[in-house]
């Protein structure tokens, strides 16, 4: 039997975990909501800018805060390139092709990473403190990560909502048709979306370098449940994903615990299926 | 002209374990082996991409198929015949569980597609997890027969054995393709693909169709599983389960052309012959660069040739036949 | 105003639009009548670049337009209040507005623009902050033409605006347009409820099968009998 202080330790765990994959899911559900588009690459993408951050901090000695900006600098600069580059020639085309063709992206990135940097993984080596709090501990990372998540997801709410191209950034995903018809140019709320898109990217990216190492198949593992976590929470939908969020990191962590950290991911995984069946508009779904 | 063409390529298929190479052909009828498996699975999987039932996950297939015939073998010296008999019946299981529901409550599209992501993730790290009889991460390897070939135990000592066994489940394969092509499948398929409401309107019964379709592709794979792990005899989740693999198969299927009978050998062909000849010519200091170039040549075709290799250059040809002009819309 | 000269237009292999001439001379209120699948809704969508003319031309206050893609329409001076009406059902009312304002120049006149759809429509200045997918039909019918009044146009495009309301709600509809014909707005309006629309509008040109069959002033039109026959109010 597990002792319950360390059970109250995962679970709490796992609600940081949640701010933290929440934040990741932000982005991509915002991409995916709007455009309707799969980048399977995301993930990838929060790779590419968490190696920025280990060579700019590690290597060249940059400051955490620069090295973390320049990962949102470069998010940014992604989101657009992956958005001009390869999605707006295949915009049309079934959306069979957009899954695949950000899937040879994924593979490119995952490879060439691989080709550059090797698998080795690379972490930003910070002396932050642990915190302990009634005989559990939790990283200090962890809790930055946590608070500066729940200020981006509310930054991010407050831009939708209160701003004018925020609001027509949430009007497209529920009409892309109809924005032409008042004026708005479809393909510039798309860049505008992707360079937000690409920069919560960044900003994952350099909350995570704190926490975890970094290597080209971080993809791979954090890519999926990132997936999940979105269509969980109904495509589109920001509080939706962040409720999913924790949904799934609460099972993974106290999982891990319980039983193995695999167990925990087939558990979530599991969820996420039956969802599928039950729900397919996710936790809150709001579409028909 | 092209059915002559296509008799000579099969004949030389055919004649060429025998066929004086240097010291090479051992390394070669190796590399042509794979490709005949990785071809088999790969039309296996066009048999539902081709409908718009895309799957992500068909590691779970290839996985289970694998790991079943594997450890029943090993464990209790069931022969892979019969072990393949067993993979096949959990494999269909399998793909019921998943195919029934989705096609129940409208999975499609990119849920369809995350669902099976999912479905072949969760089969990848239950191998892992349950390490004390799957042998985890580190894999498993096929224990040796008592004699070094044995038909009863599927593994030969001589690889030409394997070669032409692997032959004849490729052709099985394309055999199974082309009798779905033909058949009233096909269209009704096509026209679920299109839209299901109508599909489902004159009476086409739509979830016995998909159902039908998913169990196929995945029996088939997992057969393909088995003979994966028979000839290599190791299997190991990285290889055969998650995400990794599923595109792999994907990717290969797209680059040939998912539409064609032959588009899935091609893309399989070219996409290993790729990496063999990067492996060889480049070797250590080039790891990654195989997958780094077709994952960047996915995305141009996807762009560009969205047809595949063998869809377009097939296209090209037919085009340039006066007496068949197709018809347009 | 707006001049069509032989246009033709269409959806791939299918051709909707056979040399359509029509014109619209500023301030004036016109409509385009026929049955179903005459091609009304194609020839709105070509005159606000949501598909391109194949053939023909097209202008607007002396320029061409043809070609031209929507939202550079619009930006001219030209709102499409489409068919179906296509409001954004989750934003409230009031950011549906504030979409139709999309454009810089109606931007910086949001206030004063907003003002005046709240006084052709106080019903909208009450649900301000209610989801517009909430709202009946007749309160989305008006959401829809305030938020095409937002861009600041001078010609509005209106497709079949009476579809799917209540015969009483079309009545008030109809008195609503002509209230903002009244505010100086040159309309051209697409509507199978003939009898109701050539009540409304001065000149009307009748579609069908992609071709003008017939054209004239709104009052000759109505007291022909085929037309009053074929296309009783529906």
């Amino acid at each position: 039997m597990i002792e319950p202080i360390f059970l109250l330790e995962a679970a709490l765990n796992g609600i940081l975990l949640g701010g933290v994959l929440a934040l990741l899911a932000l982005g991509l559900n915002l991409i995916f909501g709007v455009l309707d588009i799969v980048w399977i690459a995301y993930v990838d993408l929060v790779m590419l800018c968490m190696y920025c951050v280990y060579f700019l901090v590690m290597v060249y000695s940059w400051p955490v805060w620069a090295g973390g900006l320049a990962g949102i600098a470069l998010g940014v600069v992604l989101g657009i390139g992956v958005h001009m580059i390869i999605i707006t020639p295949i915009l049309n085309s079934p959306p069979i092709n957009q899954l695949l063709a950000t899937g040879g992206l994924l593979f490119f990135l995952q490879s060439f990473a691989t080709f550059l940097w090797t698998t080795d993984h690379r972490s930003v080596r910070l002396a932050l403190p642990i915190v302990e709090v009634g005989g559990m501990f939790f990283s200090f990372a962890r809790l930055l990560s946590f608070a500066i998540a729940i200020l981006a997801m509310l930054a991010l709410y407050l831009f939708l909502t209160r701003t004018f191209i925020g609001t027509a950034i949430r009007a497209v995903s529920q009409d892309r048709g109809a924005m032409a018809l008042m004026g708005a140019d479809p393909q510039r709320v798309y860049v505008v979306t992707s360079a937000v898109g690409g920069a919560m990217a960044g900003l994952a990216a350099a909350l995570l370098s704190i926490q975890y190492s970094v290597h080209p198949h971080f993809g791979a593992a954090f890519g999926p449940i990132t997936f999940m976590i979105c269509v969980l929470g109904g495509l589109g939908n920001m509080v939706g994903a962040f409720i999913a969020a924790f949904v799934m990191s609460e099972i993974i962590s106290v999982g891990g615990v319980l039983w193995t950290t695999e167990m925990g991911y087939v558990i979530a995984f599991g969820l996420f299926i039956v969802m599928m069946f039950i729900r397919p508009g996710g936790i809150l779904a709001r579409r028909e | 002209m092209a059915r002559a063409l296509g008799l000579l390529l099969l004949g030389l298929v055919a004649v060429a374990p025998f066929v004086p190479m240097g010291g090479i052909r051992s390394y070669v009828i190796h590399v042509v082996i794979q490709i005949f498996i990785w071809s088999f699975i790969g039309t296996a999987w066009a048999l539902m991409g081709r409908f718009g039932l895309v799957s992500l996950g068909h590691g779970a297939f290839l996985g289970v198929g694998a790991y079943t015939s594997t450890l029943l073998w090993n464990n209790y010296g069931l022969s892979p015949w019969l072990g393949a008999l067993a993979s096949v019946a959990l494999v269909s299981l399998l793909a019921v569980i998943v195919a029934y529901p989705c096609s129940r409550f409208r999975v499609i599209g990119h849920y369809f597609a995350l669902t099976t992501l999912a479905v072949g993730e969760v089969v990848r790290l239950l191998i892992i997890a349950e390490r004390d009889w799957t042998g985890g991460s580190l894999g498993l390897t096929l224990a040796a027969p008592s004699t070094p070939s044995s038909l009863v135990a599927l593994q030969f000592a001589d690889r030409r054995v394997f070669y032409y066994g692997m032959l004849v489940l490729w052709l099985a394969g394309l055999w199974v393709w082309h009798r779905v092509d033909r058949s009233m499948a096909r269209s009704a398929m096509e026209a679920i693909g299109e839209d299901e409401t109508a599909a489902a309107s004159v009476g086409i019964h739509v979830t016995r169709f998909k159902v039908g379709m998913t169990v196929l592709s995945a029996a088939l794979t997992a057969v393909g599983g088995v003979a994966y792990a028979q000839y290599i005899a190791y299997v190991n989740p990285e290889t055969l389960a998650g995400i990794g693999v599923s595109l792999r198969i994907v990717f290969a299927v797209v680059l040939g052309g998912m539409y064609s009978l032959l588009g899935p050998t091609v893309g399989t062909a070219l996409t290993i012959a790729l990496s063999e000849y990067l492996r060889v010519f480049f070797g250590v200091r080039l790891i990654g660069m195989a997958e780094t170039i077709y994952g960047l040549l996915l995305v141009l075709f996807i762009i560009f040739l969205p047809a595949g290799i063998y869809g377009s250059v097939r296209e090209l040809l037919r085009r340039r036949r006066p007496a068949s002009a197709p018809a347009t819309a | 105003m707006l001049a069509l000269r032989d246009v033709t237009a269409g959806y791939g292999a299918f051709t909707a639009l056979w040399g359509v001439s029509l014109r619209v001379e500023t301030g004036e209120a016109v409509a385009v009548v026929g049955p179903n699948g005459a091609g009304k809704t194609t020839l709105l969508r070509v005159i606000s670049g949501v598909i391109p003319p194949r053939g023909g031309g097209l202008d607007f206050e002396g320029r061409s337009v043809a070609g031209q893609p929507a939202h550079v329409i619009v930006a001219r001076g030209i709102a499409h209040v489409p068919e179906g009406r296509r409001l954004f059902p989750l934003l409230s009312v009031l950011d549906n507005l504030k979409m139709g304002a999309f454009l810089p120049a109606a931007r910086r006149e949001f206030a004063a623009g907003l003002e005046r759809v709240f006084a052709l429509f106080p019903v909208l200045a009450d649900r301000r902050r209610q989801r517009a997918g909430s709202l009946s039909g007749g309160e989305q019918q008006m959401l829809a033409i305030g938020r095409a009044l937002m861009s600041r146009p001078t010609l509005i495009l209106l497709d079949e605006p009476s579809m799917g309301l209540a015969p009483v709600m079309v009545l008030r509809l109809f008195d609503l347009v002509r209230r903002v014909r009244e505010e100086g707005y040159t309309i051209l309006i697409v509507e199978q409820n003939v009898r109701q629309v050539l009540k409304l509008v001065d000149r009307a040109y009748l579609l069908e099968v992609g071709r003008i069959k017939m054209e004239g002033r709104a009052d000759e039109l109505s007291e022909q009998d085929f037309v009053r026959k074929a296309y009783v109010g529906l």
